[in-house]
């Protein structure tokens, strides 16, 4: 503890102020040392021959966005409805009053958190060599969304029940109390005031599944069934050059920025909210 | 209009024995206010009645209905009953109309007509006409409870339950709702308040219950009870309420 005299005398060697200014200094010089650095020392030329590669990029473009993206944009639509509806049901059912419906959801929610989503897409792809003869209806397009529901499921599923949770026990009373089955006053008072609550990490949760989506690859995909990802890597091998990568890449943000964006602003709506 | 008898009336949240062995009977038509300290079980006596708590022994009996049989439909139940809560717990997400509206129509099945007539009928009664299209939260507490006691009476109950329906509020918002629970009074409805307002008890009630610790220890007309208390808790209560500087 130092005595406030102490404290507020002024200092003998350099003020807190100048050590400020000394500090923020220093790290302007490193910032510019290692700009220059790779401006010296980087090849501009192979660089821009690799990853800027115009021709190569219009080659592929309309097929990126035809193709790929679309691609992309089911296998994420598809998957999202499935984790959806089934990340309510397991949130619905970890509030049942039948123990092992909690039970079943607690340890499913646990299983699909933990394992990374990889494993499940290639539990997925090798389920043909489990059970010879089964398959998934829908293809690629079927396994694809079965993977990422599960996945999201899990995920959707916490959120649903901090969403549920969010409304005050008083609401249900309210509702009860006024005559409502409990199913009513869920699907009339409590759900709708829970959904503005899930609205924003729901948002994230599809901008994750948009990443996610890329994990398709696994499942072997056709040329026409090929996603965002897949398809800058395959490109890329076509070309020898790295540049589709990139191109893929920057179609991704295409999309996430702005889904992110719309997320961060239903956050900080609701938090200043009435 | 109903009458409510109570017999026996036990409560326990695990070890807890919150109710004691309640036994009170609600004439049709009676205004009956329940006093007492806070934690004596006085909200849990009334979320009995309608069934928000399931008593762990004894009998409620209502209109000849011993609705704590567990083979009774507690939604009928419940329709008969008007509740009103300390917190208000109306339905942020909704207007004012709406909130009077929707157990109509979920409940009772009314057009949507019938019931937003009824709804601005029980607005205007409450002295809320014209916030019909407001939110609860541009609404003051006074209002929002008022609000609160119109969503009730548009269901045509025969017995309101009030908990501590003014507790929550400024003082200066008690008034109005007092007032609307004392024309409701007037008009007949059958009422059990559970309040700490004993001007409002003194004036309105026809019968006091004053409950500590989970029984009733005293019950007669306010002249009786608030008045004149027989028993030394009900005495010291009153003059902590009455009096709470000294
Ligand atoms: N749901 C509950 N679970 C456990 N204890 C409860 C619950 N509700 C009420 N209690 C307890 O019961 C007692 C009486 O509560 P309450 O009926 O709210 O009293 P009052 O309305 O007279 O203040 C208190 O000790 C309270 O903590
Ligand atoms: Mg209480």
């Amino acid at each position: 503890m130092t005595a406030p005299g102490t404290a507020l005398a002024p200092h003998r060697g350099l003020s807190p102020r100048e050590r400020r200014r000394i500090g923020r200094g220093a790290q302007y010089a490193l910032l510019v040392a290692v700009v220059v650095a790779l401006a010296c020392f980087a090849d501009w030329g192979a660089i821009r021959q690799s990853f800027l590669n115009a021709q190569v990029v219009s080659d592929g473009l309309p097929r990126l966005f035809a193709v790929a993206l679309k691609n992309t944009v089911i296998f994420t639509a598809s998957g999202y409805v499935v984790g959806f509806a089934l990340g309510m049901l397991l949130a619905l059912m970890r509030q049942s009053s039948v123990a092992p419906y909690r039970w079943i959801a607690a340890t499913y929610i646990e299983i699909f958190r933990g394992v990374p989503a990889l494993v499940i897409f290639l539990m997925i792809g090798s389920l043909p060599l489990a059970f010879p003869g089964f398959q998934i209806p829908g293809g690629v397009y079927g396994q694809a969304a079965l993977g990422l529901g599960l996945v999201s499921a899990a995920y959707m599923a916490e959120t649903f029940r901090a969403g549920l949770q969010a409304v005050p026990k008083g609401q249900m009373e309210a509702a009860r109390s006024l005559g409502m089955s409990h199913g009513r006053a869920m699907l009339s008072i409590v759900v709708p005031q829970a959904v503005r609550v899930v609205i924003p990490p729901l948002t994230n949760e599809l901008v994750l599944l948009f990443k996610d989506s890329s994990l398709v690859l696994f499942l072997g995909v056709t040329a026409a069934q090929v996603e965002l990802a897949k398809f800058g890597n395959d490109q890329a091998s076509t070309f020898a050059n790295p540049t589709p990568i990139l191109a893929s890449g920057l179609t991704y943000l295409l999309i996430t920025i702005p889904l992110g964006y719309v997320a961060r602003r239903l956050e900080s709506r609701q938090g200043g909210g009435q | 209009m109903s009458t409510v008898e109570i017999k026996n009336l036990r409560k326990s949240f695990g070890k807890l024995e919150v109710l004691k062995g309640i036994d009170f009977t609600v004439e049709a038509g009676q205004v009956v206010c329940v006093i007492g300290p806070s934690g004596s079980g006085k909200s849990t006596l009334l979320r009995c009645v309608n069934l928000l708590e399931r008593p762990t022994s004894g009998r409620v009996v209502l209109d000849g209905t011993e609705i704590t049989d567990p083979d009774v439909d507690i939604d009928a139940v419940r329709r008969r009953l008007g509740m009103v809560f300390q917190q208000f717990n109306l339905f942020p997400h909704l207007t004012v109309l709406r909130n009077v509206t929707i157990a109509q129509e979920r409940v009772l099945r009314r057009g949507r007509a019938e019931a937003e007539r009824i709804a601005r009928e029980n607005l205007e009664r409450v002295g809320l006409g014209e916030k019909a299209d407001a939110f609860p939260a541009q609404l003051s507490g006074g209002q929002q409870q008022r609000v609160a006691i119109a969503r009730a009476l548009a269901m045509n109950p025969s017995l309101m339950l009030f908990d501590e329906p003014t507790s929550a509020l400024d003082p200066e918002l008690v008034g109005d709702v007092l007032g609307v629970m004392r024309e409701l009074a007037g008009d007949g409805m059958t009422m059990m308040v559970v309040t700490h307002e004993m001007n409002f008890a003194r004036e309105v009630a026809d019968r006091v219950v004053f409950m500590d610790q989970g029984v009733i220890v005293e019950d007669g007309p306010p002249d009786q009870v608030i008045a004149a208390p027989r028993h030394a808790r009900t005495r010291e209560f009153l003059s902590r309420v009455l009096h709470p500087e000294g």
